[in-house]
C-alpha cells in the first residue's frame, strides 16, 4: 500500500503548477521525484505534507484519504533543503523536538536521542547549537529530527542540496543507509539524479508539471521515456531518425532501437572497433579521457578512452559501441 | 505615552503644556547642526536693540496684528515664546534665574506670582497704571508684577438642564453639598489644572482653616474630580460638546457666551457669581533682561487701549483697564462683585501643603 | 558621534537638573531623596506604575501579534489600508483620544454601562490603545518574508498549530517582540496624560509625581528622587530586555508570495477585526462627533478648519497648521531616518558582544526618563553660547525625530541583526566596497523595516504633541497644537472643529502611511 497521490492538480492563479499527477510509494521504499526546477515537484510534496490544498485529486495513505487530515496529524516529517532547524534549540532539543510535544517520558527521549544521534553519527552534539554546525551536521540533524518519531512516510525535499559535492556524496550514501536501516518510507524531491539514484530506489520524473515516467531505478534508468528524460537523467547524448539508423548499422546490426540514449561510456576506444572516427576533442579526467570524435557515417559523438591511452586532437580511431551502456528509446520527440 | 504627555488642557486654552517631551531628551545631533547654523534667537546683539523676547504661558492668543502695531509705535519686535502653564512658566524663570530665558514675561497669575516676586526672578517697574486698574496689583508686591488681566473662575450650570428638571440651581458653595444636588458637580482637581487650584483657593477663602471638611463633604456628596479643564467640560457636563451627564461645572465666567445656540441669543448656561475666584494675570521685567526698557516699553503697551480691547477676544479674560467690551460679554459674562480671594502671600507659603491635602482628600 | 551627542544633549541635562535637586547649595543633601523614597505615597506611585505599564504593555502584545500576523503574513485586498490605520492611535493627541475614550465610558456614554470610568482598568485600556500599534509595525515588519518552513517542519513533525506558535514561531520572533515590549513598556511606564485624563485623579505614576512636583511645586529633591528611582527602573528594564533578546541566530527569508487567508485562519482573522474595532471605536466617535452640529448634522466643522475658529481661537487656520505639520513631518522622519539607521546598524554588528547593548540601550534611555527632567536640565545646562539651545526654533523637526528615534532603531535593528553575516561577507569577496555591501545585503533585506520606519516616524512627528508645544514658535502651531487649543475653549464650534481637525489628522496619517507602504512596490525590484 503505502502512500498514493491520485491525479492532484495544484494550481497558483493562472498556472497549473502540478497537472493530474498520479503517485505511488510503496510501503518500505524510497521514491525520489526527479525535475529540473519548476517542474512542480516542490509543490507536491507540499501537497502531500499538507501544506498546499490541491484544486482537484486526492492523496491517501493505506487506501485512506488525507484530505481532510491537517500536517499535524499526518504522522509525517519533513526534511528541507537548509535543514530548518529550531535555532534556539540545542540538538538534542531539535531531535527530540517531536518527542516532547508528544509528551515521551524524559528518560525515554534521552535515549531515542542519543540512538538518533548516533545512527546519524553525531554522538556527542547534544548540547551543541545550530549555530555552530556546519552544513551537512545541520542536514544529520534535521534528518535525526525526523526520524525521531518514526513517521510514516518521510518527506524530503532537496536534502543534500545545499552541501558541496564530496558531502553530498558521502551524506548520500549514508542517507540511503540510514532510510534501509530505519525502514522508512520516503518521498523525495531532486533536480539531482546523483542524488536520485544515491538515495532512492524508485523514481518519478517530472516535467511542466506531470509525471512523465515512474517505475524502480533500473526500469526508469533502462527505458527513458524520451530524449528529454533520457538526458536529464544524466544520458550524454540522444540519438533518433537517420543517426540513429546509422549507429545501429554500423555498430549494433542486430538491435532494434530506432531512436536511443548514450551514457559517455558507450562510446570508447577499441582498436578492433566496428566505428571509425576523428578525434574533436580530449580532456582528461579522473576515471578516462573524455573525447568528442566525428564518427565516420555518423556524425558527433561524444566517447571515452581508457586513462591512460594517449589519444591526440586530430588523431583517426577506432571505436565500438557498448550495448550495456545505451537505451534504447520508445518514441521520438517531436 | 509617547508624545502628548500632556495633562488635559485648561479652559480658555490655558493648556497645561505637555511636558517637554522625552524627545528633548536627545535634540542633540541636530542641535549641532542648528547652532552651526547660528540662528540661536538671543544671540544677535546687532539686532538686541529692537527685539525682545517674551516668555508667555500657553494661552498666548495675541493676533499678530497687535504685536505690529507695537513695533510700528516703537520700533520693538517681539518673539514670543510661550513657556508651559503659569506654575511651570513661574518655576522655569526661578531655574533659570541666573541667565534668563527671556526680556519679560507675561502669564504669571496671582497664585505664582508671590513665588516669582520672592525667588527675585523680577526687576522692579512702575508702570503707569489707570486708577481702575490699581486694585488688580499682587499685593504686598514691591511693584515687580503688572496687572494685565484677569478671570473669575466660578461654578457654572446648564440653565436648560435645571429648567426641564425642575430644579433650582444652587446659588453658593454651601449649596454644592446639598443632597439635592447630588452627583451633578464636576470639577478639574488642582494638582493638574490651574482653575481646579483657583477653587481649591475659593474654598480655602470661603471656609478658612475647615476647608478639608467641606471638600470630603463635597466629595461625599457626589463630586466628580477630574485632571483638566476640557475632561470636566467637554465629557462630564451637560452642555459641553460630549453631552455629559452633570449640569454643574467648574469653569470661568466668560464661558457662557460660548454656548449661546445657533439662531439664539441666550446662552444655555450661566455662571453661579457667589462661587468665583479671582486670577489676575501679569506682566514683568526679567532680572538681568538683555533689553529691560524695550520689555517696559511692552508692558505699558499692554496695559493700553489696544491691546486691553483686544484681550477678551482672543485670550478669553477681561481687561484690568476700563475698555469697552464685546457685546455678548457685556449682556453674557457679567463678573462677581466679591469674589473669594487669598492673600498671594498665604497661597506661597501654602499652596504645596493644601495641594497635597487635596489630594489624599479626594483620591482615597 | 551619536555618543557624543548623546552624552551633551541628554546625560549633561538630566544630571544638571539631578544635582540642582540633590546639591541645591553645593552641599549633597541625600536626607532628602532618602525621605522622598521612604514615603507612602510614592511606593504607592510605583508600584502602580510598574504594574500598570506591566499590564498595558501584555495587552498590547497579546492584542498585536495576531494582527501583526495578519497584516503581515497574509495577502489580501485591504490590507494596507488596514497597516495604516493601525497606526492611527499612536498619532492622535492624548487630550483628544482621552474625551474620545471618556465620551465611551462616561456613565452617560454608550459604554458607560461598563463602569470604568476613572478606574485602573480604563488606564490599562487606553495605554494598549495607544500601544498595539507599536507591537503591530516592530514584530510585523521583522516577521514578515519569515521562510515559513520552520513552521512547516515543525507542522510535519506532528506538532498542532498552537504548538508550533509556543515552540517554533513565538521563539523565532522573539527579539522583535522583546523589542517591541520594552519599547511598549517605556511608553507605558513614562504614560502622562493618559494616566491623569483616564484615572482622573485617582492614579499617578511616577510620570505625573515627576510633572507635578517639577513644574508645579518646585521640588527638585523630590522630583530628582523620583527621577532617580525611574532611570533605575529603566537600566534594569532594559538589561532584562537586552538579555531576552541575546541568542536569536540569523533568520532564513524567503520571497515566496504571501498567502491568501483561508478558512484555517479564521481565527486569527477575527482576532485582527476585533482590534481593529478595539482601535477604530474611539476614532469613530471622533468622526460622529466632528459631524454634528448643534442638533443636526454636517460638514460645518470641515468648512470651519480654514477659519480660526469662533471668537477667534485660534492664530492660525487649521489648514495652515496642517501644511506646517506635514513639513516638520518630513524633515522630522528624513532626520530620524538617517539617525535611527545608522544608530540600528552599529549595535546589529555582530560579534560586538554586550558593547552593543549596551549601545542599544544608551538611545533607549531618552524614552524612559521624564521628559520634564529632561526638559528643565536643558533650560538649565545648555543656555549659553556657543550651546544655547533653548529658542533655537529648528528644533521642533529635531525633537520629534528623537522621539521618533528609539522605535526606528527597535524596527530597524532586529531586522539587520537577522541577517547572515556570511552574506555580507560573501559581498565583500566578490569586490563589492563597504557601502555596495550596505546597498546590496543589509539594505535589500531591511527595506521593509525602513519603510515601516519611515512611516512610523512620519506618523509619530505628525501626532507629536509635547515637543512641539514646547518649542514652537506661537506663529507656527502644529496641527496637534491646534487641537489641543480648540479643546481647551468653551463653545460647539471649537469643539466640533477640534473633533474635525481629529479626523483630518487622522486621516492624513492613513495617506501618509498608505503612501509609504505603495512606495515599497516600486522599490522592490530596485535591490
Amino acid at each position: 500500500m503505502g502512500l498514493s497521490v491520485e491525479a492532484v492538480s495544484v494550481r497558483y492563479g493562472a498556472t497549473l503548477a502540478v497537472d493530474a499527477v498520479s503517485l505511488e510509494v510503496p510501503t518500505g521504499s524510497v521514491t525520489a521525484v526527479l525535475g529540473p526546477s519548476g517542474c512542480g515537484k516542490s509543490s507536491l510534496l507540499r501537497v502531500v505534507a499538507g501544506l498546499e490544498r490541491p484544486a482537484a485529486g486526492r492523496v491517501a495513505v493505506d487506501g485512506r484519504d488525507l484530505a481532510r487530515v491537517p500536517t499535524h496529524r499526518r504522522g509525517f516529517a519533513l526534511l528541507f533543503q537548509d535543514g530548518q532547524l529550531f535555532e534556539h534549540l540545542t540538538v538534542a532539543g531539535n531531535v527530540g523536538y517531536a518527542l516532547r510535544l508528544r509528551r515521551a517520558p524524559r528518560a525515554r527521549r534521552e535515549a531515542r536521542v542519543a540512538e538518533l544521534l548516533s545512527l546519524v553519527g553525531l554522538e556527542g552534539y547534544d548540547a551543541r547549537l545550530p549555530a555552530t554546525l556546519s552544513g551537512g551536521e545541520r542536514q544529520r540533524v534535521a534528518l535525526a529530527r525526523a526520524l525521531a518519531v518514526e513517521p510514516r512516510l518521510l518527506l524530503l525535499d532537496e536534502p543534500l542540496s545545499a552541501l558541496d559535492r564530496g558531502l553530498r556524496e558521502r551524506l548520500a550514501a549514508d542517507l540511503h543507509e540510514i532510510l534501509h536501516t530505519a525502514g522508512v518510507t520516503a518521498l523525495l524531491v531532486t533536480h539531482d539524479q546523483e542524488e536520485a539514484f544515491a538515495v532512492a530506489d524508485r523514481m518519478a520524473v517530472m516535467r511542466e508539471g506531470r509525471v512523465v515516467q515512474q517505475g524502480s531505478l533500473a526500469e526508469v534508468w533502462r527505458r527513458p521515456v524520451d530524449a528529454w528524460t533520457a538526458r536529464f537523467l544524466g544520458y550524454a547524448e540522444t540519438l533518433e531518425g537517420e543517426q540513429a539508423a546509422a549507429l545501429r548499422r554500423l555498430a549494433a546490426p542486430e538491435a532494434d532501437w530506432s531512436a536511443l540514449a548514450l551514457r559517455r561510456s558507450a562510446v570508447h576506444l577499441d582498436p578492433e572497433g566496428p566505428l571509425a572516427a576523428r578525434v574533436l576533442e580530449a580532456r582528461l579526467d579522473p576515471d578516462h579521457v573524455r573525447l568528442v570524435l566525428d564518427v565516420n557515417g555518423v556524425g558527433r559523438l561524444p566517447g571515452v578512452a581508457a586513462p591512460g591511452s594517449a589519444v591526440r586532437v586530430g588523431e583517426r580511431v577506432r571505436l565500438s559501441l557498448d550495448p550495456d551502456r545505451l537505451a534504447s528509446l520508445p518514441r521520438v520527440t517531436a | 505615552m509617547r508624545r502628548p504627555f500632556v495633562l488635559t488642557p485648561r479652559p480658555h486654552h490655558r493648556p497645561r503644556r505637555g511636558t517637554p517631551l522625552r524627545a528633548l531628551a536627545a535634540v542633540p545631533v541636530l542641535a549641532l547642526v542648528v547652532t552651526a547654523c547660528g540662528s540661536s534667537a538671543g544671540d544677535d546683539a546687532a539686532a538686541e536693540a529692537d527685539t525682545i523676547t517674551l516668555a508667555t504661558h500657553d494661552s498666548w492668543a495675541m493676533p499678530e496684528e497687535v504685536l505690529d502695531a507695537f513695533r510700528d509705535e516703537t520700533g520693538i519686535e517681539v518673539v514670543v515664546q510661550p513657556q508651559g502653564d503659569a506654575g511651570t512658566l513661574t518655576n522655569k524663570l526661578v531655574l533659570t534665574r541666573d541667565n534668563p530665558l527671556a526680556d519679560g514675561v507675561y502669564g504669571i497669575d496671582n497664585t505664582f506670582g508671590s513665588r516669582a516676586v520672592d525667588e527675585g526672578v523680577l526687576a522692579p517697574y512702575d508702570a503707569a497704571l489707570p486708577e481702575e486698574a490699581e486694585q488688580y496689583r499682587l499685593p504686598g508686591g514691591e511693584r515687580e508684577l503688572t496687572p494685565v488681566d484677569f478671570g473669575d473662575v466660578c461654578v457654572n450650570y446648564d440653565r436648560t438642564w435645571f429648567e426641564e428638571e425642575g430644579l433650582e440651581p444652587p446659588r453658593s458653595l454651601d449649596d454644592l453639598l446639598d443632597p439635592a444636588y447630588a452627583d451633578l458637580f464636576v470639577t478639574p482637581g488642582a494638582a493638574t489644572s490651574s482653575p481646579g487650584l483657583a477653587f481649591l483657593l475659593a474654598t480655602v477663602a470661603a471656609e478658612g482653616d475647615d476647608w478639608p471638611a467641606y471638600w470630603e463633604a463635597l466629595v461625599d456628596n457626589g463630586a466628580k474630580v477630574t485632571a483638566g479643564w476640557s475632561d470636566a467640560y467637554e465629557v462630564d457636563f451637560t452642555a459641553g460638546g460630549g453631552g455629559g451627564d452633570r449640569p454643574l461645572v467648574l469653569s470661568y465666567s466668560s464661558s457662557p457666551p460660548f454656548t449661546v445656540p445657533e439662531g439664539g441669543d441666550e446662552p444655555t448656561t450661566a455662571a453661579l457669581l457667589d462661587t468665583c475666584y479671582r486670577q489676575v494675570e501679569y506682566a514683568g521685567v526679567l532680572e538681568g533682561a538683555a533689553n529691560p526698557e524695550g520689555m517696559q516699553q511692552l508692558i505699558d503697551f499692554m496695559v493700553g487701549e489696544q491691546f486691553q480691547e483686544a484681550l477678551p477676544d482672543n485670550m478669553y479674560v477681561y481687561p484690568v483697564t476700563d475698555v469697552a467690551l464685546p457685546e455678548a460679554w457685556a449682556e453674557h459674562a457679567p463678573t462677581a462683585e466679591t469674589p473669594y480671594a487669598v492673600d498671594p502671600a498665604e497661597v506661597a507659603a501654602n499652596r504645596e501643603g493644601w495641594v497635597r491635602e487635596w489630594r489624599d482628600l479626594v483620591s482615597r | 558621534m551619536p555618543l557624543t551627542a548623546l552624552g551633551l544633549f541628554f546625560a549633561y541635562p538630566v544630571a544638571g537638573i539631578l544635582l540642582r535637586g540633590l546639591r541645591p547649595d553645593g552641599a549633597w543633601e541625600l536626607g532628602a531623596v532618602i525621605e522622598v523614597l521612604a514615603r507612602e505615597r510614592v511606593h504607592r506611585v510605583l508600584w502602580f506604575t510598574l504594574w500598570s505599564a506591566a499590564a498595558g504593555t501584555t495587552l498590547a502584545v497579546v492584542l498585536g501579534l495576531p494582527v501583526a500576523w495578519a497584516l503581515h503574513r497574509l495577502r489580501f485586498p485591504g490590507r494596507d489600508l488596514l497597516r495604516a490605520l493601525v497606526l492611527v492611535p499612536f498619532v492622535l493627541p492624548t487630550v483628544v483620544v482621552g474625551v474620545a475614550f471618556r465620551q465611551l465610558l462616561a456613565p452617560s456614554g454608550p459604554l458607560g454601562g461598563l463602569g470604568l470610568d476613572g478606574t485602573a482598568v480604563a488606564i490599562v485600556l487606553a495605554l494598549a490603545f495607544f500601544n498595539v500599534s507599536v507591537v503591530v509595525r516592530t514584530v510585523g515588519s521583522f516577521w514578515e518574508g519569515h521562510d515559513p518552513r520552520r513552521e512547516e517542519a515543525a507542522a510535519a513533525l506532528g506538532a498542532s498549530p498552537w504548538q508550533v506558535w509556543w515552540t517554533v514561531t513565538l521563539p523565532g520572533i522573539r527579539p522583535a517582540v522583546v523589542s517591541a515590549a520594552s519599547v511598549v513598556f517605556l511608553f507605558c511606564a513614562t504614560a502622562f496624560g493618559v494616566v491623569l485624563t483616564m484615572g482622573g485623579l485617582r492614579y499617578a505614576n511616577v510620570e505625573t509625581e515627576i510633572y507635578l512636583l517639577t513644574t508645579q511645586e518646585l521640588d527638585l529633591a523630590g522630583a530628582a528622587a523620583l527621577s532617580l528611582l525611574q532611570l533605575a527602573v529603566v537600566v534594569g528594564l532594559l538589561g532584562v530586555s537586552a538579555r531576552a533578546r541575546r541568542g536569536s541566530g540569523p533568520v532564513a527569508r524567503s520571497p515566496r508570495p504571501l498567502p491568501r487567508p483561508g478558512v484555517r485562519h479564521l481565527g486569527v482573522l477575527a482576532w485582527t477585526a476585533a482590534v481593529v474595532a478595539f482601535l477604530m471605536t474611539p476614532l469613530v466617535s471622533l468622526l460622529v462627533a466632528s459631524l454634528r452640529r448643534g442638533d443636526g448634522w454636517g460638514l460645518q466643522n470641515y468648512a470651519a478648519l480654514a477659519t480660526t475658529g469662533e471668537g477667534n481661537a485660534l492664530l492660525v487656520p487649521v489648514t495652515r497648521a496642517l501644511t506646517t505639520s506635514l513639513t516638520v513631518a518630513l524633515q522630522a522622519s528624513a532626520f530620524a531616518l538617517l539617525l535611527g539607521t545608522l544608530v540600528a546598524y552599529l549595535v546589529s554588528r555582530p560579534r560586538r558582544g554586550s558593547g552593543a547593548a549596551v549601545l542599544d540601550g544608551l538611545f533607549m534611555l531618552p524614552l524612559g526618563v521624564s521628559a520634564v527632567t529632561v526638559g528643565f536640565g536643558f533650560l538649565i545646562t545648555l543656555d549659553r553660547p556657543p550651546l544655547d539651545l533653548r529658542s533655537a526654533a529648528l528644533l521642533v523637526p529635531v525633537a520629534q525625530a528623537m522621539v521618533a528615534l528609539p522605535l526606528v532603531v527597535r524596527t530597524v535593528a532586529p531586522v539587520l541583526h537577522s541577517v547572515d553575516d556570511r552574506q555580507r561577507q560573501a559581498a565583500a569577496s566578490l569586490g563589492a566596497g563597504p557601502l555596495r555591501v550596505l546597498r546590496t545585503v543589509d539594505l535589500a533585506v531591511a527595506w521593509r523595516a525602513l519603510l515601516a520606519a519611515a512611516g512610523f516616524a512620519f506618523a509619530v512627528s505628525l501626532g507629536e504633541f509635547g515637543a512641539t508645544a514646547f518649542l514652537a514658535r506661537d506663529d507656527d502651531p502644529t496641527l496637534p497644537v491646534v487641537i489641543y487649543r480648540l479643546i481647551g475653549q468653551p463653545g460647539a464650534e471649537n469643539f466640533g472643529m477640534a473633533m474635525a481637525a481629529s479626523v483630518v489628522l487622522a486621516g492624513t496619517t492613513t495617506l501618509v502611511v498608505l503612501g509609504v507602504q505603495r512606495l515599497r512596490v516600486g522599490s522592490a525590484g530596485a535591490f
